[in-house]
């Protein structure tokens, strides 16, 4: 499954990160690293973005780019 | 004296620049937003025998990638000459700053590691061993609590004793072969050769140009590699961090950030995340005009008592009356209109808006509005700047740095004019008190904030519908994607907020006010003044405006006004009633029945309100504004689209109304 399927306080381990060369930089750089854990901590009130908990900070992320996140529970 | 010369580096929202502040004294503002620093500063600091210069590179999550911040910041780190470099990490989230520690360190020597905001983290019953940190490290660490001014001279210390000796040596696995048999050819004392070896394994054509040129990479092969690099490079600093901060950190409280999730799950809640949002910005909006009310009429009584001392001055000096006339009347009057008006609002309004963004409210905001922009194909943060329109148009303009693409913040820059600004509240308040909602009506007051609110959701609407149109027009493109950091809550230094929003946002707009007020204070003066043929200037083009203002539904002064009141929409009002009252200054009428008996006696209607509201709200953005998106967008042309787009908006709609009720 993706990040973007996860529902509230669901919690993750990333298993790949993929998309093209500037978003998936971009995800690495701010903590969506494969093996890293992840916690869905907050939906917006339109469903999209969705914002998670990793590395210790709180990103929000739209379900686009959510997508080329791989995880598994 | 001994002269050392610091890099500040961190990632965004670790209090960076509130270190910097602190001991530069410089007063840079503290942000909550990536790329809110988006050049170098520098600030000195004498401490001891020594003088420290410290660079306040930008806030950025790594040196390895390719946003703006990031190369502004490695290329400093890369090719400037300084001594020490300091990385300051947040204790609450440390694993993001000890990455961006070894990233600087595989390519500065001499490292000190900064651990900043250790009294939240003991407030969260994070407890961290720093001592074998720094063991792990191999470079020394100061905590500190900058907003505390708490471990600042020990950092200032362990800068001067700091010596780094050698760059740090990743262990790269697979790509290891590659990268030692390529830095082996690399001819350098001056950089990292393995850092080098791996820029040009990625590819990567920035840096492999900036090596070219100095000679230091030439003529080297480089093997096609079957990995992707970046992601192993990543994929070992995320590695390395794990090693050096296992099992030294203790979390003493298991839902140490539970208060904050349960704030978030409120602000960006389904049912009441919209309207809490709304009300906050109502009750800034509230205040600021409420507030601004006493303090404006004050200073207008205040430099219109100084009128008098000014002529005598001028007299005494013998300078010709009519140029007495024009400094005074003309240039002084226009600029001390502009001035009383503006001045109060914006300081009441930003350091307000300032505390909602270092609290941590508005990336809130943006991230619960950011479906209706991604929809328009636009970004989220755009609800931000929309927000700060309402306090200025050039403030919100300035304001879409956060947009990280350049297509996204050229739509949020051409559409802000559509957020009517505090200096057209009062104005459209007294046009809507006295032909909408009636002089004497018991509920006048909320009638009118009701239908003043009616206008802004309007532009709200054509902010959306232009947002829309241009991206599939002029700014074709995809919605990049949209990463936005959640910063923990913080209460911001109340005495910081206002140094900072007064100083950067509104003496920085009402300088450009006061710059295009002096002329325009000539120009009005001159043409209600000088006479050709018996009639004064103004009202020859009152008469030749005319016949394009009834088509709009309205009349040549109103058109007149609109096009003088370039310079601030303060001045509107008062430009009309020069017009109507055949005076040769500005002129004021506090008084709303004597205003109303004044405009239908010039043939005002309900029509005529409508449609003056219409042009006044989308004519054309004022001139400190129009400055500033030339200057945020370095183009003519997107300058004229921001006249353009609202002016035809305008003039459609007022013909709208003309055809609806002839």
């Amino acid at each position: 499954m993706t990040l973007e399927e996860l529902n509230l306080n669901d919690y993750v381990t990333i298993v790949n990160v993929s998309g093209d060369l500037t978003i998936k930089r971009r995800l690495l750089d701010l903590g969506f690293i494969p093996g890293e854990e992840v916690k869905c901590v907050l939906v917006s009130p339109f469903h999209d973005p969705k914002a998670y908990l990793v590395h210790g900070n709180v990103i929000a992320l739209r379900g686009v780019d959510a997508k080329n996140v791989e995880v598994v529970k | 004296m001994k002269r050392i010369d610091v890099a500040l580096i961190g990632t965004p929202n670790v209090g960076k620049s509130t270190i910097y502040n602190t001991l530069t004294k410089n007063h840079e503002h503290t942000g909550n937003w990536s790329g809110k620093t988006v050049s170098v500063s520098t600030g000195e600091c004498a401490y001891e025998d020594t003088l420290y210069t410290f660079y306040d590179l930008p806030g950025t999550y790594s040196l390895i990638s390719k946003s703006k911040e990031e190369v502004v910041a490695t290329d400093f780190i890369l090719f400037h000459k300084f001594d020490v470099a300091v990385v300051v990490c947040d204790a609450t989230s440390l694993e993001k700053g000890i990455n961006l520690v070894l990233q600087t360190k595989e390519i500065c020597k001499n490292v000190v590691v900064c651990i900043n905001l250790v009294d939240e983290a003991k407030k969260k019953g994070i407890c961290i061993d720093y001592k074998i940190l720094e063991e792990r490290l191999d470079s020394p660490v100061v905590l500190t609590s900058a907003r505390e001014n708490i471990g600042l001279k020990e950092l200032l210390v362990a800068i001067k004793n700091s010596k780094g000796l050698n760059y740090l040596d990743i262990d790269y696995g697979v790509l290891n072969g590659s990268i030692r048999s390529i830095s082996k050819e690399i001819k350098t004392n001056e950089f990292n050769s393995k850092w080098i070896a791996i820029k040009m394994l990625e590819n990567n054509t920035y840096y492999l140009d900036k090596f070219r040129e100095l000679g230091v990479i030439e003529g080297i092969e480089v093997p096609k590699l079957d990995v992707d690099v970046n992601l192993e490079v990543v994929l070992k600093f995320a590695k390395k961090t794990k090693e050096i901060l296992k099992d030294i950190i203790i979390f003493k409280k298991a839902n140490y950030d539970a208060r904050e999730r349960k704030i978030d799950h409120i602000l960006t809640s389904k049912i009441w995340g919209i309207p809490i949002m709304l009300i906050s910005l109502f009750v800034v909006f509230y205040l600021t005009i409420i507030g601004a009310n006493y303090p404006s009429d004050w200073l207008f009584q205040f430099f219109s008592f100084l009128e008098g001392p000014i002529t005598h001055v001028l007299e005494f000096i013998h300078l010709p009356s009519v140029f007495i006339d024009l400094l005074v009347n003309g240039v002084y009057k226009t600029l001390y209109w502009v001035v009383s008006v503006m001045m109060p609002p914006m300081l009441i309004f930003f350091p307000l808006f300032t505390f909602l963004e270092d609290l941590g409210v508005l990336p809130r905001i943006a991230f619960n509005m950011d479906k209706a922009f991604s929809k328009c194909r636009a970004c989220g943060k755009q609800a931000l700047t929309m927000c700060m329109g309402i306090g200025c148009n050039a403030v919100g303009v300035t304001g879409a740095r956060i947009i990280d693409s350049k297509r996204e913040r050229i739509i949020a820059i051409l559409t802000n004019i559509f957020m009517p600004c505090n200096g057209k509240f009062p104005s459209l308040i007294a046009i809507i008190t006295m032909f909408f909602v009636g002089l004497d009506h018991a509920w006048g007051s909320l009638l009118c904030a009701l239908v003043l609110t009616g206008f802004i959701f309007l532009g709200i609407v054509f902010t959306f519908l232009v947002s829309f149109v241009l991206s599939k027009t002029i700014l074709k493109g995809e919605p990049s994607s949209f990463t936005l950091e959640l910063p923990p809550y913080r209460m911001p230094k109340i005495k910081d907020t206002i140094i900072y929003s007064v100083k950067n946002r509104a003496i920085f707009v009402l300088g450009r006010a006061v710059k295009v007020a002096i002329p325009a204070g000539v120009l009005i003066w001159v043409i209600a003044n000088v006479k050709i043929g018996g009639i004064s200037v103004l009202n020859h083009l009152v008469s030749i405006l005319n016949p394009v203002g009834v088509i709009l539904g309205l009349d040549g002064v109103i058109i007149l006004a609109l096009l003088l009141g370039f310079p601030a929409n303060e001045i509107v009002i008062p430009i009309m009633l020069m017009g109507y009252l055949s005076t040769n200054t500005l002129v004021e009428l506090d008084n709303l029945t004597v205003l109303k008996d004044l405009f239908v006696s010039h043939g005002w209607t309900i029509k005529t309100a409508l449609c003056f509201i219409i042009l006044f709200l989308y004519r054309f953005p004022c001139s400190t504004t129009l400055l500033t998106i030339h200057k945020e967008t370095g183009s003519k042309f997107y300058t004229f689209l921001s006249v353009i787009i609202p002016l035809s908006i305008g003039v459609i709609l007022c013909l709208i109304v003309d055809f609806i009720f002839p």
